[in-house]
């Protein structure tokens, strides 16, 4: 393995795991549910795609054959974080949970106690 | 380079841990905790993905797969549960 592909492998590691620490430092901070909700949905997300990244590069240059195992993690966790995050979102609008003032998009969650 | 850059990660995503960790214990509500179990998979992921580049093994792959896969059903049929007070109808 060359010089420059180490160094740009140790990058992405420490930039995938700085995201990945961002994330959860937003879902512990934040006032509210759905402040909180962004950090995970995509901070962690994109930390965790990084390293994957990473590790898929690492894994083909030693082995000397292309590495698709990461690859399929990277795109179902990208497809299933929206999901989720929409999941819980609905969740936490049906429950009624406490908003901040600043919160925007109030009146969602007495449309979805109608409904 | 490459070792300590992961040491640096396995740091930093042991601490990621730890903070939805916590956020799981004080939550005040239910959507909060299923959240930072979520979280707490992804970072799992990323922890498992670090030790197989230590240990130059492809063999955690299919664990954190699964991993994968587990949580976000489980994320969902939770979730499901909050909005219905059932899962399957």
């Amino acid at each position: 393995m060359s010089g420059f592909m180490e160094v740009v492998i140790s990058l992405l590691i420490i930039i995938g795991a700085i995201f990945t620490l961002l994330g959860s430092l937003s879902l512990l901070k934040l006032p509210d549910f759905f402040m909180r909700l962004h950090g995970p949905t995509k901070a962690s997300t994109l930390g965790t795609g990084a390293i994957l990244v990473a590790s898929a590069l690492y894994f083909s240059l030693t082995k000397g054959e292309i590495s698709v195992h990461e690859i399929l993690i990277t795109v179902f966790l990208f497809i299933t974080a929206p999901v989720s995050a929409y999941m819980l979102a609905k969740a936490a609008l049906h429950l009624k949970l406490k908003q901040q003032a600043q919160t925007q998009g109030q009146t969602l969650s007495q449309q979805e106690g109608e409904g | 380079m490459l070792n300590i850059a992961l040491v640096l990660g396995f740091i930093l995503v042991s601490g990621a841990c730890f903070l939805s960790l916590v956020r799981l214990l004080i939550g005040p509500d239910l959507p909060d905790r299923i959240l930072a179990l979520d979280t707490l998979y992804v970072n799992s992921i990323a922890l498992l993905i670090l030790f197989g580049i230590t240990e130059g093994s492809t063999l955690y792959f299919e664990s954190a797969l699964l991993i994968a896969v587990m949580g976000f059903v489980g994320t969902l049929a939770l979730s499901k549960y909050l909005l219905r007070g059932d899962i399957m109808e």
